[in-house]
């Protein structure tokens, strides 16, 4: 008789550690929300919800910190998502932020930093305890010191020097009246992780992150698809590129890659040879300094 | 630091589209989603042992590194000779001005045979919690020793720790070889005083590999400079050394950490018990005992991530369905009605404390076991330990941070236990301090003293 082995495979390994924080956090805090934009790794982490709790509902609200300035595809995605899914849709608008002078417009154009604001605000008004989020560890130098439970006062900020110990599996969520916790399910993950994962479990992505022909201008080294919120510039000239998203953010600030990968799998492909991080080749904003996103993170960013 | 500038000058990122069809991409996939398992690595070391170079060394030759972070790495080494691998695992901007890491920082690489999740943490004392939290997941550390100065207090605090964790494999990594000429005898001073070190530990696998993390020596090839070295290169260690015996698959624990009700009118009448496998393996038709309640049934079927299975194993996450309606909730544990954990109130266990408030007899806490959170009082402080010494010292009256000692809980509930040699999950807590909220200290039980 042969011994089986057991083993599970990393993303066996990586599903089963994110159900199990996904698990805690609903039954240790009372109010949970998931963070869901219709990117790739909110997606990802949506799906383990849904497994988490299978053939139940997601026993909480989905929110999305709406800027405004998101592709359309993306926002129709997440709409369907949820309705197949049962779950409610909280919606925290920046653009209703601005107009009610909560935050203001940024010189630049990006509301990447206003919208912290406005996602405290929605988390006070909710009364939210713990924030599920998509970030991973491998992403930048801030996030690979983030806990899986991070501990947020009650303005949200992360102190990175007075982090709560986090031993095994075994996760600390207990908070005061107003404090509340950031959840990282996919810490341990890696972009070529979530691909693989999205193509083992056929989840359903928007089309942005597929490449097909699409109007660009270059702009600063980078190629920005033209769309609603981006319009050649005089003396911009626009061509047809083959051109995806590797990340999906605002739809002004976002640029594409040139890529010929239209099948999930490509992507696999093009990722496992690529030699540019992820945000480093398509986030206008994370260029601003070397501490930028340990900065917004303290602020209490994502 | 790169001024905003740069990004404007820089060069167009993926000017040229990657080509799909072309060998290197077709060998790139194959072996990015080639089915590998996960290595947990801990590190231990401080700034002058070259650690971060090492971790930097790791990543940048197992190709985790990309084009804009090598490039970043080159502007901030420019002058020296080489480019300065360390700066990859460069941390927060607190942690730059004081020249010192502070926390844990998780680094992730691979190659074509696994996956590694690498913890990288401090190693002055005053971390030593940090170093605990690194090791707790860890399946092998890596204390790394400067040849020229051999084995330091330090080294042999950074063993024991990982013992005390009983992280399953042990490498030391004897770095700057080159600076003492790959002198052999150097080298077998080293190992042999650790080995004699690690044989008064729980050291089940130890492994010593003499490298040089800034010429690349032995790390991911055999080097020419140690032909007296018979050993693997550090990677092929890594890549290669056997885990899979290191998880508990004899005792079942089954700790209910939420119970699935769907109350829909498909599933009116399911309820499930969900949970992750601490130990041991579960199948349908097994028959179970529910602790606390001491009854008795079985295992109607398991749902997995991806539906029903025939199987369930450690660490899978899985929802286990019960044949008889008992009354289960969350804190309860499943297990074998022959081969049950022990239910007790009384906690034999060596704690590292983590708080700057210290232990005290009859301080009150939280502790969480598992998936049960009880409060307990501090009946005794028995010794506090020596880490560099190990000796004991039986008139301690309190552990101050980052001290270790064998503590005497009493709880207000019983929890379901296994000695920590025996089972890494059941054998295992947290403290919490209920004022402030904060872990305060992780505890490994150890069989009672008598």
């Amino acid at each position: 008789m042969t011994t089986p082995d057991y083993r599970l495979s990393q993303l066996e390994t990586l599903e089963a550690e994110s159900i199990h924080v996904i698990r805690e956090v609903a039954a240790e805090l009372e109010r949970p929300v998931l963070l869901f934009s219709g990117g790739k790794d909110s997606i990802v982490m949506l799906e383990l919800a849904r497994k988490a709790f299978a053939p139940a509902r997601i026993p909480f609200p989905v929110l999305h910190v709406d800027t405004g300035l998101n592709f359309p595809d993306v926002l129709a995605f997440r709409d369907r998502r949820v309705a197949e899914l049962g779950v409610h849709l909280i919606v925290a608008s920046v653009p209703e932020a601005i107009a009610a002078g909560i935050v203001q417009e940024e010189p630049n154009g990006s509301r990447n930093r206003i919208q912290t604001p406005v996602l405290l605000d929605a988390v006070e008004k909710h009364g939210f305890t713990a924030l599920f989020g998509g970030a991973r560890r491998d992403e930048d130098k801030a996030r690979a010191k983030e806990r899986m439970f991070s501990f947020r006062d009650e303005f949200g900020q992360w102190d990175p020097k007075n982090q709560r110990p986090e031993l095994w599996d075994l996760y600390n969520g207990r908070i005061h009246l107003g404090e509340s916790i950031r959840v990282f399910p996919l810490s341990n993950w890696t972009e070529l992780d979530i691909w693989q994962y999205i193509a083992r479990e056929q989840i359903a992505i928007p089309a942005l992150y597929l490449a097909r022909e699409r109007e660009v201008v270059e702009r600063q080294g980078m190629l920005y698809a033209v769309n609603e919120f981006i319009s050649p510039r005089d003396g911009e000239e626009v061509r047809r590129e083959s051109v995806r998203y590797r990340t999906v953010g605002d739809a002004n600030l976002t640029a594409a890659v040139l890529s010929h990968a239209t099948t999930v799998e490509e992507v696999i492909a093009e990722i496992a040879v690529t030699r540019m991080t992820e945000r480093g080749a398509t986030r206008g904003d994370d260029k601003v300094s070397d501490a930028a996103m340990e900065d917004r993170k303290k602020e209490g960013y994502f | 630091m790169p001024p905003a500038e740069d990004a404007m000058t820089a060069p167009l990122p993926g000017a040229q589209p990657i080509d799909l069809r072309s060998a290197v991409a077709a060998e790139a996939a194959e072996i990015a989603t080639a089915r590998k398992d996960i290595l947990r690595i801990a590190t231990a070391g401080s700034v002058d042992d070259g650690k971060s170079t090492l971790i930097g060394r790791l990543l940048y030759d197992s190709k985790a590194v990309f084009e804009d972070q090598y490039e970043a790495v080159e502007r901030a080494s420019a002058g020296g000779d080489y480019v300065n691998l360390a700066l990859l695992t460069d941390g927060l901007r607190a942690e730059r001005e004081q020249g010192i890491t502070i926390d844990v920082a998780y680094r992730y690489f691979s190659t074509p045979r696994r996956t590694f999740i690498l913890a990288d943490t401090p190693g002055h004392v005053q971390y030593t919690r940090n170093m605990v939290t690194g090791a707790s997941t860890a399946d092998l550390a890596i204390v790394l020793v400067d040849a020229r100065k051999g084995m330091l207090e330090q080294s042999r605090r950074h063993a024991f720790l990982a013992s005390l964790l009983r992280v399953p494999h042990l490498v030391v990594a004897v770095n700057k070889m080159d600076l003492v000429d790959w002198s052999e005898e150097t080298y077998q001073a080293i190992r042999d005083e650790f080995t004699s070190f690690a044989a008064k530990l729980n050291v089940p696998d130890l492994t010593v590999v003499p490298i040089s993390a800034l010429h690349g020596d032995n790390v991911v090839t055999r080097s020419a400079n140690s032909p007296w070295y018979a050993g693997s290169s550090l990677l092929h260690h890594l890549e290669n050394v056997h885990v899979a015996s290191d998880r508990n698959l004899v005792d079942t624990r089954f700790p209910v950490q939420y119970v699935i009700r769907p109350q829909s009118d498909a599933f009116h009448d399911y309820r499930g018990y969900a949970g992750t496998i601490a130990s041991g393996v579960l199948r349908p038709g097994d028959e179970v005992q529910v602790l606390p309640s001491g009854l008795t049934t079985t295992i109607a079927g398991i749902d997995g991530p991806r539906g029903a299975v025939d199987e369930a194993f450690a660490p899978m996450a899985v929802t286990v369905r019960l044949a008889d309606d008992l009354d289960v909730s969350r804190g309860d544990m499943i297990c074998r009605p022959r081969n049950a954990p022990q239910v007790t109130q009384d906690l034999d266990a060596l704690v590292c404390w983590m708080a700057d408030t210290p232990l005290v007899p009859r301080m009150r806490l939280a502790v969480k076991h598992t998936t049960r959170t009880v409060r307990a009082m501090v009946k005794d402080l028995q010794y506090r330990l020596d880490v560099n010494t190990l000796h004991r010292q039986a008139d301690a009256d309190s552990l101050g941070l980052n001290d270790i000692g064998r503590v005497r809980l009493r709880t207000t509930q019983p929890l379901f236990v296994d000695d920590y040699a025996r089972n890494r999950v059941t054998g295992r807590f947290i403290l919490v301090d209920e004022a402030t909220n904060t872990t305060v200290g992780a505890g490994m039980l150890t069989p009672a003293a008598g």
